[in-house]
């Protein structure tokens, strides 16, 4: 394999192991996580420089993280690096889920990059296709021992998935076999596991088998995984690495992601640590992963033999619990317990008190990195043994219904199959005598949601490793919302985060989210969150936390700098209003609409986002025909018809409009004064960007387009609310049923409905009551794409994106009164199928994004809306950039 | 199509010489640029030589012959700068394509005249594609690192766009050259895959990129065999390195990929470096010597000139040639697959 930076990197039969750089991967490393969130690209950089000059000779670059724009990161970083000669003389590896975001990154590199990854996952199709792309912008590639059916996870499958894509891409895409690398998964060992322990051996045969069977090709993998479970005992992780590499590159592994100072020199292993190392990675005992633990404990250089030292015994009873569980000693737990039973009020409240006490404990230093995965299984079973021995007195004591211990649902979301760390979370907490509901892998949130239902299950944890299931999470909590569900739900896995879980999920689900990022720390969780006393308060706190760390995460500055309001507005969009056209509307005043019939907004409706809405991807009526998705697509469109059939001939939604036409003029550059009937006036407040421009690009706000009032001149501006009535009570009506799908289904259509209907209306408005298009003629696509002229902005998007200002369209048009949709706390329509906005026509009014404002645009908005600044900051706090 | 591979096999080919030195001869002027046709042209228009092609099409053609007749086998279009990209400083970008099919048409008579004439020695018109005058890897703006004047995808429209027409007009290869930085011919690569898969077509593609200092790096920093590695995934015809340095300052980067390479190897150097007044002084035999030092040591199957040299030098460089057997490339590709 040959690849190039600013210079040639050539691999053949007789180079030396190939070392790749992975702290410029935002999952390799936290720091380079934090700095790019930051946006202190000069530091990530030097984690790139410090990587090449300390011997990485590829570098991989990974985004993929939920917060970040990946995308924009790859490409702005690739940028950065290609002018540091002594980064970019190494090849790149860039490194993502996206095909976008790679697809992005092969777009500005120079040189000949590695690609990681594509997979089978997802079928031959799409593997073919991205081979073919990647063929032509010229990479090597890794494949990785994943199928339509899964991850590889033992040796057959290994060499079966890496024979059929070496198959597909040497002889389908006429790939150069030379240019192929497999990544043949490295997992954990001593994890505690049975079915784990032949995780490194199976992955040294497999790659045997590989570099003999397929001529040509490399085979490369992240060594760091292997000794996942010893997190925090670097000592014995540093032997793990380089007895796993040791043997693995005998077997062919030529190159792969090793962090260098976590790697001890295999001839300076002491030679009892090497045997019991060896015995793990080989997989050579029964007992390998229980020797490794006991010896481990030397290692870190702790002398004290837990089973052998009995003072521990002389402490507290609380004390002794806790000692009991963090060391996973049984011996005394049940003498301990009978005691705590003795002196507790009730036998629940050793659980409760006692033991949770301790497996706090557990959590925290699990957390810290200082206790290992198999450990806390351990532990887990002290306490699965403590309740056992409780559970009779527990029963005895009740003489009324039976408390639940609560039940659990498990799962791992759909499009992801990685499910080590919700198995381990599902033992931790079945041995806590929770009933676990295991969904398994690649779950649809439709299945989560029907058997959250249907098994009544007190809690939900969802679990995923890969960067697109955060998405899948945040749609799951939603269903949750919509579903009107009250059960906690609990977030993990590695990609997750309290920061994405705090900013995207939470907000999606009006109760308790909460992110759990270790095992241990689930038991305590679940306990406090079910508990029935202290639940709500808790629960309540949790929301609390969230919200506090969510508003300080969005604070978070960009490196972007930002004009004063006066400046801003000095540097306003200025049309000519000497030439520039202003027409009179044909029929001033507001009006209502009721007696619509739905088939007259059907053309109108914009079928691509109901497809989204289902996750089928791509654009109607493309995606009918779609390779991957259009078979689904067109069973659901069918169902949609029927839906929208029968929704009509019953007339089972019913849409409402109300829309006004008023005089307007701009006043103090960012109002809006709207001439109501009568002598009386509305002010729209409008928002101006302040994000520092180029020369010549003008800082908008909505208020550029309607005429100056010192002009002399009189312009005009519309409203407008439109609403699908009835969707909700239908949608009920089919849950009732157990017919989520239709259910949803409807709720989908009629949200489709209300947009429809906004752009209905406002090609009346525009063609007939406004009239200043009187001639257009549009398609529905020209419609889609916004190519009519003038634009009909909606509070809360991105033009203005404060909610406040549909106050005040709704007491100018008089919504509530006049088709009673009503705006809720958060200021949401309801009902939620609504869409309300402004109508600008002039023909120089375009869509933009407000983007940051700063502090003195927030006073100055206050003052003018005559409300207090908190009021204003809190409302407009997403928009407001950090100082 | 395989006419020109084949003649590959037999001989080293020539290439001919520049086409900027020859029209500088002509002297035209604003009005001459401009023709009958681009009279009331807003922009200035002297300079652009690739809009000769329709308003001095004579000129183009007699340039086309003189080196065809100095022995040249492969003639370039006028197209260097035939790009949307680079015709952006005209205001001509909707000239493209007639540009680049015109071009290419003349070419393309002129080469069937001489064909038909010496049929034992049939001559090629290689489409003659520019590096554009923006940089895909490289900010212009040295306080902003990261910034970009144009991207892959505006540089792979620009070039597709600019590869249709040449294809229409008849080339018989395309000819990526004086690649500065490898983003762009990476670039220039996709568009031509692209209209190779969409018109199911195998057009030949050469290669060259350009070398211009001493540091023996192209512009945007990669080695001669960096640069080699980032475009070896297109089967090219052959890659090699033009312009900038001359003719023996150029051996070594030849030197460089020639034997880590299957692909044929071309070179067109200028005529030596360019002296105080910016003109090319190497006279055809001193150019001769240094190419044949190059032949000497079994580095070549296209040779010829670039800025500065003359029919006179694609005449001394063509006997020389005529004397050796080329590279033996294809051997070294049955080997290795």
């Amino acid at each position: 394999m040959k690849l190039s930076g600013l210079e040639p990197l050539v691999l053949n039969e007789n180079s030396n192991f190939i070392n790749v750089g992975e702290r410029t991967n935002v999952a390799g490393s936290r720091k380079f996580l934090r700095l790019i969130k930051e946006e202190k690209f000069d530091e990530a950089l030097d984690i790139a420089r410090h990587q090449v000059d300390g011997g990485a000779q590829i570098i991989d670059i990974n985004f993929d993280d939920g917060l970040i724009d990946g995308k924009e990161a790859m490409v702005r970083f690739l940028n950065l690096i290609a002018a540091e000669p002594d980064i970019c003389r190494v090849p790149i590896m860039i490194d993502s889920s996206k095909w976008e975001i790679i697809e992005a990154g092969l777009q500005v590199v120079q040189g000949k990059c590695v690609v990681n990854s594509i997979s089978l996952k997802e079928g031959e199709e799409k593997f073919i296709w991205e081979a073919k792309q990647i063929k032509r912008y010229g990479a090597a590639v890794i494949v990785m021992a994943f199928d339509e059916v899964g991850q590889a996870d033992n040796y057959e499958r290994r060499i079966e998935i890496a024979k059929r894509s070496y198959d597909i891409l040497v002889n389908k895409v006429g790939f150069p076999s030379e240019d192929i690398i497999f990544d043949l998964n490295i997992f954990p060992v001593a994890t505690g596991m049975e079915e784990h322990r032949k995780n490194a051996i199976d992955f040294i045969e497999a790659t045997r088998w590989v570099r003999e069977n397929l001529p040509n090709v490399s085979v490369s993998g992240g060594v760091s995984n292997v000794s996942f479970s010893f997190r925090g005992n670097d000592g014995v992780r540093e032997a793990m690495h380089s007895v796993f590499l040791y043997h693995a590159i005998q077997a062919g592994m030529n190159m792969g992601i090793v962090n260098p100072a976590l790697l001890e020199v295999y001839d300076d292993i002491p030679k009892d640590l090497l045997e019991h190392v060896e015995d793990v990675i080989l997989d050579r005992r029964d007992d390998a992963t229980e020797r490794l633990l006991d010896f481990a404990e030397t290692v870190k250089g702790s002398k004290k033999e837990a089973g052998a030292d009995l003072s521990w015994r002389e402490n507290p009873l609380q004390d002794r619990i806790t000692h009991a569980l963090v060391k996973g000693i049984d011996a005394f737990i049940i003498e301990d317990i009978e005691q705590a039973r003795q002196e507790a009020e009730k036998p629940i409240d050793v659980i409760e008190g006692h033991l949770m006490i301790g497996m706090n404990v557990v959590g925290d230093l699990f957390g810290a990195g200082k206790m290992f995965l198999p450990q806390v299984v351990k532990s887990a079973r002290v306490m699965k043994k403590a309740v056992a021995y409780l559970n009779p007195f527990i029963e005895a004591e009740k003489t009324d219904k039976q408390e639940p211990v609560g039940k659990i649902l498990m799962a791992t979301v759909k499009g992801d199959v990685h499910d080590i760390g919700k198995n381990i979370v599902s033992v931790v907490l079945a041995c806590n005598n929770y009933e676990i509901v295991d969904l398994g892998v690649m779950v649809p949130p439709e299945k989560i949601i029907e058997t959250a239902i249907k098994e009544r299950v007190d809690a939900i944890g969802l679990s995923g490793l890969i960067t697109p299931s955060l998405d899948e999470m945040v749609y799951l909590a939603k269903e949750m919302q919509r579903q009107n569900f009250e059960i906690p739900l609990l977030i993990g896995g590695a990609t997750t985060s309290k920061a994405h879980t705090a900013v995207k999920i939470d907000t999606q689900y009006k109760n308790a989210v909460v992110h759990v990022n270790d095992a241990s720390r689930a038991v305590t969780v679940v306990g406090d969150l079910l508990n029935k006393k202290g639940k709500h308060e808790y629960t309540a706190k949790l929301k609390q936390d969230y919200d506090e760390f969510r508003t300080k995460f969005l604070k978070r500055g960009k490196e972007k700098s930002y004009i004063s309001i006066e400046e801003a507005r000095n540097r306003k969009y200025k049309i000519d209003w000497d030439t520039s056209e202003i027409v009179k509307p044909n029929e001033l005043g507001v009006q209502v609409l009721k007696q619509l019939s739905l088939k007259e907004l059907e053309p109108f409706i914009d079928w691509s986002p109901f497809f989204r809405s289902w996750d089928l991807h791509g654009k109607y009526p493309d995606i009918l025909k779609d390779e991957v998705v259009g078979e689904q697509a067109i069973q659901l469109f069918d169902d949609a018809k029927d839906m929208v059939q029968k929704i009509i001939s019953k007339q089972l939604l019913k849409p409402k409009a109300v829309f006004g036409l008023f005089e307007a003029n701009s006043v103090n550059d960012d109002d809006i004064l709207v001439q109501k009937k009568g002598n009386e006036v509305a002010v729209f407040r409008t928002l101006r960007q302040q994000l520092k421009k180029r020369e010549g690009i003008p800082n908008h706000a909505l208020a550029d387009f309607i005429v100056p009032k010192e002009t002399g001149k009189t312009d005009y501006i519309g409203t407008f609310c439109v609403s699908i009535f009835g969707a909700q009570e239908l949608a009920d009506s089919y849950r009732k049923k157990g017919d989520d799908y239709n259910a949803i289904m409807v709720q989908a259509i009629a949200d489709r409905f209300a947009e429809a209907f906004a752009e209905y209306l406002h090609k009346q408005v525009r063609t007939k009551h406004w009239g200043y298009a009187a001639n257009e003629d549009l398609t529905n696509e020209d419609l889609i794409k916004e190519s009519y002229k003038g634009i009909r902005p909606a509070p809360g998007y991105p033009a203005c994106p404060d909610h406040l200002e549909k106050e005040t369209i709704w007491e100018l048009l008089e919504v509530e009164k006049l088709i009673g949709v009503k705006l809720t706390e958060s200021l949401a329509m309801w009902p939620a199928a609504s869409v309300s906005g402004y109508y600008f026509a002039n023909p120089e009014a375009k869509y933009f994004g407000l983007g940051k404002i700063t502090d003195d645009q927030v006073t100055d908005y206050a003052k003018r809306k005559g409300i207090e600044k908190e009021k204003a900051r809190k409302w407009l706090h997403p928009n407001i950039a950090e100082q | 199509m395989s006419n020109i591979k084949q003649a590959l096999q037999e001989r080293i080919l020539v290439l001919d010489g520049a086409m900027g030195t020859m029209l500088q001869a002509y002297k035209f002027t604003e009005t001459d640029f401009r023709g009958e046709r681009f009279k009331e042209y807003p922009t200035p228009l002297q300079g652009n030589n690739d809009l000769l092609s329709i308003t001095q099409p004579q000129a183009i053609k007699e340039i086309h012959a003189k080196y065809f007749q100095a022995g040249a086998d492969i003639v370039e279009t006028n197209t260097f700068s035939g790009t949307t990209i680079a015709m952006a400083d005209y205001q001509m970008e909707d000239l493209v394509y007639e540009l680049n099919f015109q071009s290419a048409k003349i070419a393309k008579e002129v080469a069937n005249e001489f064909t038909v004439k010496e049929p034992h020695k049939p001559r090629f018109v290689a489409g003659s594609i520019g590096p554009t005058n923006r940089t895909a890897s490289m900010s212009p703006d040295v306080n902003d690192p990261g910034y970009r004047a144009v991207t892959f995808d505006e540089l792979r429209i620009a070039y597709k766009q600019q590869v249709e027409a040449l294809v229409d007009g008849g080339v018989d290869v395309l000819l990526v050259e004086t690649v500065f930085d490898t983003l762009n011919a990476k670039a220039a690569l996709f568009a031509i895959e692209e209209v190779k898969e969409e018109r199911e077509i195998d057009i030949p593609i050469m290669l060259s990129g350009t070398i211009t200092d001493a540091s023996g790096r192209t512009l945007s920093g990669q080695t001669a065999e960096a640069f080699l590695i980032s475009v070896s995934h297109i089967p090219l015809l052959s890659i090699g390195f033009n312009c900038a340095l001359g003719a023996n300052l150029l051996q070594p980067h030849l030197e460089a990929i020639a034997n880590k390479t299957d692909f044929a190897i071309s070179a067109h150097p200028n005529a030596g470096l360019p002296n105080a007044f910016g003109a090319y002084d190497e006279t055809p035999e001193e150019m001769g010597e240094q190419i044949e030092e190059y032949l000497k040591k079994d580095l070549i199957n296209i040779i010829g000139g670039c800025c500065g040299t003359s029919p006179e030098h694609i005449r001394v460089i063509a006997n020389i040639a005529a004397k050796y057997k080329p590279r033996r490339h294809a051997e070294l590709a049955s080997v290795s697959h």
